[in-house]
């Protein structure tokens, strides 16, 4: 008698492993599209100062728009007070473990605002430069912000978040010669992932640049509704 | 350390495309990850085992498809497969260029089983 094996079947499938999170951020964006509030997604590793920066941007843009911050931590709501200095909606999300934001995080944390009575939303990320880049979060641009005191190579060592970026910042420029920064070689390294990207530099202490992304921002936002 | 986050998203749809197909086990899942994908190959091997437990791909092989970075430089209007992801350059015209073919896919393929 003869038995029968039983082959094994292969299944094409061809999906995206992410897919519920691109699915939830395509229809955050449909929703923040139509309610015209204008996203942006910030990421960096820690201590880069992306609080200090928001917390600067968030206070010159509330006279004239309405302006909200969502902030994602592992533990402590000390950057949503932070942030709360500047009379902004803010939200702080504490992840727990999880090294970066997710669509579903977003979508939980805006649950009960009136996205109508906004025009811009900050998402700040977790400080990390690797796990943010896998995930979109329903953003309009998503920034990427290297300090001096980092160093001139940070960007070549992680091209992946620099090519899934729009923009770059440099901050603590006013640092810049005091830890021997070299500019040219940051652009370039810079470059060797995103090739023509747009770079700002600013200083959130000294006040120097921040008027220009601010400028830039509004500017893209118009353009977007 | 995402690739875990990953690892779980992966399951799932594994799991779901087993039982649409009635699977009574799963012997291997292909999965496609690009260069530029933000995925480390060998911590998403690792954070596999602990995801499989106690589902019906526990026992399974993953088996990953490298996929290098492709360009489409507008210069000399060609496709090319870059031997190393950066820089993010056409080989011929040493321009850079923002169009990428392939390389971030996080792309499950293939499910094997019976």
């Amino acid at each position: 008698m003869s038995q029968a094996i039983e082959q094994p079947r292969i299944v094409k499938i061809r999906e995206n492993v992410l897919k519920k999170n691109d699915i939830l951020a395509r229809e955050l964006r449909k929703r923040f599209q139509e309610q015209q509030v204008y996203v942006v997604n910030i990421v960096s590793s820690p201590g880069s100062g992306k609080t200090t920066l928001l917390t600067e941007v968030l206070t010159r843009l509330s006279p004239k728009f309405n302006v909200a911050a969502l902030v994602g931590d592992l533990a402590t709501e000390n950057d949503a007070h932070r942030l709360e200095q500047s009379g902004a909606k803010v939200k702080q999300i504490t992840t727990g473990t999880v090294c970066h934001l997710e669509a579903q995080m977003i979508e939980d944390s805006i649950k009960n605002w009136d996205l109508n009575q906004l025009d811009f939303l900050f998402i700040e990320n977790v400080g990390n430069l690797v796990c943010p880049s896998s995930y979109d979060l329903g953003e309009n641009i998503r920034v990427v912000l290297f300090s001096t005191t980092e160093g001139e190579d940070k960007p070549e060592k992680y091209p992946t978040i620099v090519n899934s970026a729009d923009i770059a910042i440099l901050t603590k420029i006013d640092l810049a010669e005091a830890v021997d920064f070299n500019k040219e070689s940051f652009y370039q390294s810079i470059y060797q992932s995103r090739p023509n990207m747009k770079v700002f530099e600013v200083s959130a202490k000294k006040d120097m640049g921040i008027d220009q992304w601010i400028d830039f921002l509004i500017e893209e936002r118009m353009k977007a509704f | 350390m995402h690739e875990l986050s990953i690892a779980y998203s992966l399951v799932q749809l594994a799991v779901e495309t087993a039982e649409q197909n009635q699977f009574k086990k799963v012997d291997a899942l292909r999965l496609k990850l690009g260069v530029f994908s933000g995925v480390v190959k060998e911590s998403l091997e690792f954070s596999f085992d602990i995801a499989t437990e106690g589902t019906i791909i526990e026992g399974a092989r993953l088996i990953i498809d490298e996929i290098p970075l492709k360009i489409y430089c507008s210069q000399c209007e060609k496709e090319y497969v870059l031997k190393k992801p950066v820089p993010v350059k056409c080989p011929k015209c040493n321009i850079g260029t923002d169009q990428i073919l392939e390389g971030k896919e996080i792309e499950l393929y293939e499910l094997v089983g019976g």
